[in-house]
C-alpha cells in the first residue's frame, strides 16, 4: 500500500479523527491528517476530565501521538483546511490550503516571542476566559510543540520584536499560505463539532447576565492548564461560587434551536458537579433538567454523583436566567414539570449544558454532501469512497466516536482494496 | 550490529548551554559514560546541528548516539537516525527548564543523566522482531450472529479476510431477527423501519468468504492470536480449526422477568415483557393472552429491573426508544387504543429525540415520569397499575387491558465465558465484575481493549446498545481484528505500543518456576509446560514488561529494555559521600523516580514547560509501564547509596487509568512485599513510595517531590553510602 490512490485522507485531527487516521494506518494504509487549528486533539484536549472515569484525556492522547510520531505511514498538517475534492473513490485530487504559522520547523518552543510580544488575544482554547499574547503556544501539552503567530491580533507595529527574540530563527513573518494537493483513495470526515451559539437563547441570558457560562468554558475553569489554574473561580469577580446551577437542554431538544438531544450534555454536568465539590467541600451545586440521560452503565456514575448531599438533582425546565439586582448572582426561575410551581433561586455561578452542533453547520464540506437541516451529514448518501464520522452524524461521546471511527478506517481500507 | 560505535551530542539551545558547565558534562561523557566522540552544538535540532550529527554517521560510522538535548516526545522527527541507536537525555525539561541554572545540584544531576543514559546505551540492542515459527492464519473469527456480529463478519470478509461465523441458534440474526419493526436510524428520524439486520443476514450469506455455521457454540480455544486452534460443537459434531483472532459478538438475553414479581409478572398472563410484545406484533395481532381481546389501553413500564441496584445496575439503552415504538404498534393495530408509558426518564439520545416527538404527536400515546408502585389484578379481567409522583398527580392508579415490562439486557458473558479458551489464567475474559458482567474495556479512548490478546468484543456483551449501535461496533471490532494479525505477521506489538518491535526473550535456565509471571501478566500471555516450566506465547504479549517486574531471577530481557538495563542506570549514579564534600558542609541526598513513561513522564515535561521548579535530588527515569517495576532495581540502588525511591504511577482502583490495566496496582501489591527486601538491608520502608499520579497533574509535582525529599531527610542519609 504506497501508490497514492491507496491513501486516505483524514479531515479533522480531533479524538475521532486521529482514532480513524491511527487505526487505519496501524492497519496498513497511508494517512494524511489535515487540521484547521495549530495543534491536534480537537474538542478533548480542551476537557478537564472524562466521564465517567473522571480520567484527563490528555493521558489517551499523549498515545495517539506517541503512535503518530511513531508510525511513519502518517502525516498531518495544521492550519490546514480542505477546499476543493474533484474525482471519485480511488482517486480524489484534494485541494489544501494551509495557513501560515509564521513560526517554522525550528521553533524549540522556548517562549521567548510570547514574552517579547506586546500584543494579546483573546484565548480561543479558553473560549475566552483569557487572552494571550499574539505569539503563543496553544496549550501546554500541545502538539506539535510548537507556537504560531495571530496575524489578526499581532499589531504588526512593534518592530517584530517576536523575530528579535527568537534565537532560532523560527519566527517567519513573512510566511506565505500554502496550497497542497493530494491524490488519494479514500476521505474520512471527521470535522467534529461546535457549541451552539447559546446567546441565541435569549432567556438563558449567556452574554447578558454575569456568571453564566457554558459547560466547556467550566472544563476550562476546572483544567491545571486553564485560565485559572484549575481553580472554578466565577468570571465577574475571581471568587469561588458557593452555589452553582447547571441548566441542562441549553439549546437541545428545543424546536427553535436544536431539535435534537446531544447526548453528553447530562453526564457531562453530573462530572462538573464533581468537579466543583472535589474543591469546596461545602459548595452546593443543583442540576435542573427534562430527563436525566445516562445511557448504558453511565447510569452508576449518576447514582454516585447523586448521593452527594450537596448535588440536587432537580426535575424542571429554566425559564429565565436573570442578573440578581444589585449584585453579580444569577437568578434562575425554573418550573417543576412535576406540580408546575414556580420556582426561584439565586445562584452565584450558572453553567448552561450547551448543546452540539456538527462543524458542518457552519463549514460544509467542499463536496456536494446531503446535510440534516441541523447540518448533520446523512451517512447513506454520501459518495463512494467518502465516510464520515462521529459528531458529523450525530451527537456522541468519546467512547462512541472512536468505535465509529475505527468502523470508519475499515470502510476507507475496503473501499481502497476494492477499487 | 556488528562493531558499536558512540557518540554523546550535547545541545546548548533552550537555556541547557546557560544552566550547565559544558565543559565538566563532556568530561563525564568522554571519561565516565566513555562515549568515544563527544560534540556539543547550540542548537543540536536545527538542520545544521543535525548534519553535524549525519556527517559522523556517514564519516565516522557512528551508530549508538546519545542525543543530551530535550524530551525525547518533541523534535522526534529530526532525532530519528535510521539504524542507529538513539537515546535521548533529557536535560531541557528535566534540568534546565526545572533547575536553578548554573547550581551546583542542578550540575550533579545533568551529569548523573549523562552517566545513566550511557550506561543505558552501551546495553541496548536494535530490536529484531518476533518471528511465529508457523505461518498465521489470517481467518477472523466471529462468535455470534446477531446485529454485531453480522456486520463484523461482512466487514472483515470485504476486505479480504476469511470468516467463520458461528451461531448457536438455528438461525442468522439474534434478537434485532425477532423485531416486528425497528426504531429509526436515518433522517429524518421518525419512522419505523423494517429490522435493518434482516439486510445484513441476506448480505453474509451472500458473501463467499464467511463460513456460516449456525447452531454452532466454541468448545475450546488454544494456541494464539495467528495461531488459535478452535473446537466448535456444531449441532452436536465437533469440528476444530485455526484461526487468526476473534471478534467476541455473543450478545444479551433478556433479564428474567420471573424476578419482577413486584411489576405484575406472573401475576396475569396480561402482564407481558416488550419482548412478548414483539413477538404479537410480528405475528400480526396483538392481543390479550388471557381472553385474545384486543386491549383498549396499554400501560408500558419502563426500566422493570434496569437502573435499579437489586436487579440490574444499568440502563439498558434501547428500551425507551423500543417501548415508543411498541405505543405507536398498539396505536395502529387499534386506532382507538391509548398507550400509556411510565418511565423514570425518558431516554432517547441524539437523533432519537425526533422519534420521541413523533410518538408524543400522536394524542393516543400517553406518557408521564412516574414511579410505578405496583401492579395488582382489577375488576373486570383488567390490572390496576399504580403509580407516584407523576405529571398527572402524586398517587394515581391506571386501568389496563394490558401491561408490557420494559425488561433490559443482561450480557451472555455474565455467567458464561463464551470463548472457552485453554488458558492457564481462565477460560473467558478476566475481571467482567467490574463492567457488570459486559465484556468491556475501562477505556474511552480504546474502546475495544480487551486483556486477551487478538479478541475484541463488539455490540450487546460489550455495553448495553440499539441494533444500530451494535452493526457499527461491529465495524470498528472486525478492524481492530484485521489490524491485529497484520502487526502478528511482522513481529509488532499490537496496542498500546503498536510500534514495538521488541518482545520478552527470557533467559530459561535461571527460572526457578516460581509463577509470578504466569500469574501477573495482565494479559494471560505466559503458559506453563507439564513440568511447570513458564513459557510465552507472544502473540498475547503487549510487551507491558509486567513479566519483567515480576520475575525475581531477573531473566526476562527486552532488546531496549530489561532489569540489567535499569539496574546498570542506577549503578551508574555518582553518589557523594562525606569523603567527597567540604567537612561544614552536608552530604546531598541522591534520590531515584521511577515513573510511567506515558503519564508521570509527560506529566513532568509539562513541569518543565511551565517552568515550576523541581527537587534536584531526584533522578528521573521512565518506565514502559510500572508493572515492570523489579524489586532488585531498589537494592541496586540502595546499595549504591540511594537514599529514597519514588515511584510515579497512574490511577489504579476500579477507574484505574493504566494502560496494561494491571500495572501501577502490581507495582503497587509488590511493594507491599518490599519490607523484606528493605529489612534485609536494614533499611526503612518509607524510603520507597508510590505516588499514583495523572498525565494533567503537573502543578502537583512540586509539592509531591519535596516533601518526599523531606521525609527522607528526616529518616537521614542511606547507611549505605560509600560502602
Amino acid at each position: 500500500m504506497s501508490s497514492d490512490n491507496n491513501k486516505v485522507l483524514v479531515v479533522g485531527g480531533g479524538m475521532s479523527g486521529l482514532t480513524a487516521a491511527l487505526e487505519a494506518a496501524e492497519s496498513g494504509a497511508q494517512v494524511i491528517i489535515t487540521e484547521k487549528l495549530p495543534y491536534l486533539g480537537g474538542r478533548v484536549a480542551q476537557l478537564h476530565r472524562y466521564f465517567p472515569k473522571l480520567c484527563p484525556p490528555t493521558c489517551g492522547l499523549e498515545i495517539q501521538f506517541r503512535r503518530i510520531r511513531e508510525n511513519p505511514r502518517i502525516t498531518f498538517h495544521t492550519l490546514a483546511e480542505v477546499t476543493g475534492v474533484t474525482g471519485s473513490v480511488g482517486d480524489f485530487q484534494v485541494t489544501v490550503q494551509v495557513k501560515p504559522r509564521y513560526v517554522n520547523d525550528r521553533c524549540v518552543a522556548c517562549n521567548a516571542c510570547a514574552e517579547a510580544c506586546p500584543a494579546w488575544r483573546v484565548n480561543d482554547f479558553n473560549y475566552g476566559l483569557d487572552k494571550s499574547k499574539a505569539a503563543y503556544l496553544p496549550f501546554d501539552m500541545a502538539f506539535p510543540q510548537k507556537y504560531v503567530i495571530d496575524r489578526e491580533a499581532c499589531t504588526g507595529d512593534c518592530g517584530a520584536k517576536c523575530a528579535e527574540a527568537c534565537q532560532y530563527g523560527a519566527v517567519d513573518l513573512n510566511m506565505a499560505p500554502q496550497t497542497l494537493t493530494f491524490q488519494v483513495g479514500s476521505i474520512i470526515l471527521a470535522a467534529g463539532w461546535e457549541l451552539y451559539d447559546i446567546s441565541k437563547v435569549d432567556y438563558l441570558g449567556f452574554g447578558r447576565v454575569n456568571n453564566v457560562i457554558t459547560n466547556m468554558q467550566m472544563e476550562r475553569l476546572a483544567a491545571s492548564n486553564g485560565p485559572t489554574g484549575g481553580k472554578i473561580l466565577r468570571p465577574s469577580d475571581q471568587r469561588p461560587p458557593k452555589k452553582v446551577a447547571f441548566v441542562q437542554c441549553a439549546g437541545s431538544r428545543d424546536e427553535n434551536h436544536l431539535p435534537y438531544c446531544s447526548y453528553i450534555c447530562c453526564m457531562a454536568s453530573l462530572k462538573q458537579a464533581t468537579y466543583l465539590r472535589e474543591q469546596d467541600p461545602e459548595a452546593q451545586a443543583s442540576i435542573f433538567y427534562i430527563d436525566l440521560r445516562t445511557p448504558g452503565r453511565y447510569e452508576q456514575f449518576m447514582w454516585k454523583v447523586r448521593d452527594d448531599e450537596n448535588v440536587k438533582l432537580i426535575r424542571g425546565k429554566v425559564a429565565k436566567v436573570d442578573q440578581e439586582p444589585g449584585s453579580d448572582n444569577v437568578v434562575v426561575t425554573v418550573e417543576n414539570t412535576l406540580d408546575g410551581k414556580k420556582l426561584r433561586e439565586v445562584f452565584d455561578l450558572v453553567v448552561l449544558a450547551v448543546g452540539m452542533v456538527p462543524s458542518t453547520k457552519q463549514n460544509p464540506f467542499p463536496l456536494p454532501l446531503s446535510y440534516t437541516p441541523e447540518g448533520f451529514v446523512i451517512p447513506e448518501l454520501l459518495p463512494e469512497g467518502v465516510f464520515a464520522v462521529a459528531s458529523m452524524k450525530s451527537p456522541l461521546d468519546v467512547m462512541k466516536s472512536n468505535e465509529d471511527a475505527t468502523g470508519a478506517a475499515l470502510k476507507s481500507l475496503i473501499s481502497l482494496s476494492r477499487r | 550490529m556488528e562493531e558499536r560505535k558512540y557518540a554523546a551530542y550535547l545541545c546548548k539551545g533552550c537555556g541547557i548551554g546557560a544552566a550547565l558547565k559544558f565543559g565538566d558534562l563532556a568530561k563525564v561523557a568522554t571519561r565516565e559514560a566513555k562515549l568515544g566522540l563527544v560534540k556539543e552544538h547550540d542548537v543540536l535540532c536545527s538542520p545544521e546541528g543535525l548534519e553535524m550529527i549525519r556527517q559522523d554517521i556517514a564519516n565516522e560510522g557512528i551508530n549508538c548516539i546519545l542525543i543530551a538535548a530535550c524530551s525525547p516526545r518533541v523534535k522526534f522527527e529530526e532525532f530519528d537516525f535510521p539504524g542507529c541507536i538513539v537515546e535521548r537525555v533529557n536535560l531541557r525539561e528535566l534540568v534546565a527548564w526545572t533547575q536553578d541554572p548554573e547550581d551546583k545540584e542542578t550540575q550533579a544531576l545533568a551529569e548523573d543523566y549523562i552517566r545513566m543514559y550511557g550506561a543505558k546505551i552501551k546495553k541496548v540492542e536494535l530490536p529484531e522482531p518476533y518471528k511465529n515459527e508457523e505461518e498465521i492464519s489470517k481467518t477472523i473469527l466471529v462468535i455470534g450472529g446477531g446485529a454485531a456480529g453480522l456486520s463484523a463478519a461482512l466487514f472483515a470478509a470485504r476486505n479480504g479476510y476469511p470468516v467463520v461465523l458461528v451461531e448457536k441458534e438455528a438461525q442468522l440474526g439474534g434478537y434485532g431477527a425477532k423485531l416486528h419493526r425497528a426504531t429509526p436510524t436515518s433522517y429524518p428520524f421518525t419512522q419505523l423501519q423494517e429490522p435493518p439486520v434482516l439486510a445484513k443476514i441476506k448480505e453474509v450469506q451472500a458473501e463467499p468468504n464467511i463460513r456460516v455455521l449456525t447452531g454452532t457454540q466454541v468448545v475450546k480455544m488454544e494456541g494464539q492470536p495467528g495461531l488459535l486452534d478452535v473446537t466448535v460443537n456444531h449441532n452436536g459434531n465437533e469440528e476444530t480449526f485455526r484461526v487468526g483472532t476473534v471478534v467476541l459478538a455473543a450478545g444479551w438475553k433478556p433479564y428474567d422477568a420471573t424476578k419482577l414479581e413486584k411489576l405484575g409478572y406472573g401475576l396475569s398472563p396480561d402482564v407481558i415483557t416488550n419482548l412478548q410484545m414483539e413477538e404479537m406484533a410480528r405475528n400480526g395481532k396483538i392481543l390479550r393472552p388471557s381472553d385474545g381481546k384486543v386491549p383498549e389501553t396499554v400501560v408500558f413500564i419502563q426500566c422493570a429491573g434496569q437502573r435499579d441496584p437489586e436487579h440490574l445496575p444499568y440502563c439498558s439503552d434501547f428500551c425507551c426508544a423500543a417501548s415508543l415504538k411498541q405505543a405507536l404498534y398498539v396505536r395502529q393495530a387499534n386506532p382507538n387504543a391509548v398507550a400509556m408509558i411510565l418511565y423514570k426518564d425518558i431516554r432517547t439520545p441524539g437523533h432519537l429525540e425526533m422519534f420521541y416527538k413523533e410518538a408524543q404527536s400522536d394524542p393516543g400515546v400517553m406518557l408521564t415520569k412516574a414511579e410505578v408502585t405496583g401492579v395488582e389484578l382489577a375488576p373486570g379481567a383488567k390490572l390496576k397499575v399504580t403509580a407516584q409522583n407523576t405529571l398527572l398527580g402524586e398517587n394515581i392508579a391506571l386501568e389496563a387491558d394490558l401491561v408490557v415490562l420494559a425488561t433490559g439486557m443482561v450480557p451472555v458473558t455474565l455467567d458464561n465465558p463464551i470463548l472457552n479458551l485453554d488458558y492457564r489464567q481462565g477460560p473467558g475474559l478476566p475481571d467482567l465484575d467490574l463492567f457488570n458482567g459486559f465484556a468491556d474495556s475501562n477505556f474511552i479512548c480504546f474502546p475495544y481493549e480487551t486483556r486477551r490478546t487478538g479478541i475484541y468484543a463488539a455490540g450487546t456483551v460489550r455495553q448495553p446498545m440499539g441494533m444500530a449501535m451494535a452493526m457499527d461496533d461491529g465495524v470498528g471490532a472486525a478492524l481492530k481484528a484485521i489490524q491485529a494479525l497484520e502487526h502478528i505477521e511482522i513481529g509488532m506489538a499490537v496496542h498500546p505500543r503498536a510500534w514495538d518491535e521488541t518482545f520478552p526473550d527470557p533467559f530459561m535456565q535461571r527460572c526457578t518456576q516460581c509463577k509470578r509471571c504466569t500469574e501477573e501478566c495482565p494479559f494471560g500471555a505466559i503458559e506453563e509446560d507439564e513440568k511447570g516450566t513458564p513459557f510465552y506465547k507472544i502473540n498475547r504479549c503487549r510487551r507491558c514488561a509486567t513479566c519483567m517486574g515480576a520475575c525475581p531471577e531477573r531473566i526476562v530481557n527486552f532488546k531496549d529494555y530489561s532489569v540489567d538495563i535499569m539496574g546498570s542506570m542506577l549503578k551508574s549514579l555518582d553518589v557523594p559521600t562525606e569523603d567527597d564534600i567540604e567537612d561544614d558542609e552536608e552530604v546531598p541526598l541522591r534520590l531515584i523516580g521511577l515513573v510511567c513513561e506515558n503519564d508521570a513522564y509527560p506529566a513532568l515535561d509539562a513541569a518543565g514547560l511551565h517552568r515550576l521548579r523541581l527537587n534536584p535530588l531526584i533522578r528521573f527515569v521512565p518506565l514502559r509501564c510500572m508493572g515492570s517495576f523489579n524489586l532488585v532495581w531498589v537494592s541496586d540502588a540502595f546499595s549504591r547509596g540511594v537514599d529514597g525511591m519514588l515511584l510515579l504511577g497512574c490511577k489504579y482502583g476500579d477507574d484505574y487509568q493504566c494502560h496494561f490495566a494491571k500495572g501501577s496496582e502490581l507495582c503497587a501489591y509488590r511493594l507491599t512485599k518490599l519490607s523484606e527486601t528493605l529489612d534485609k538491608l536494614g533499611l526503612e520502608a518509607d524510603r520507597v513510595q508510590l505516588v499514583q499520579l495523572a498525565i494533567s497533574e503537573y502543578d502537583k509535582l512540586p509539592e509531591i517531590l519535596n516533601s518526599f525529599v523531606e521525609r527522607v531527610k528526616e529518616i537521614g542519609p542511606n547507611p549505605f553510602k560509600g560502602m
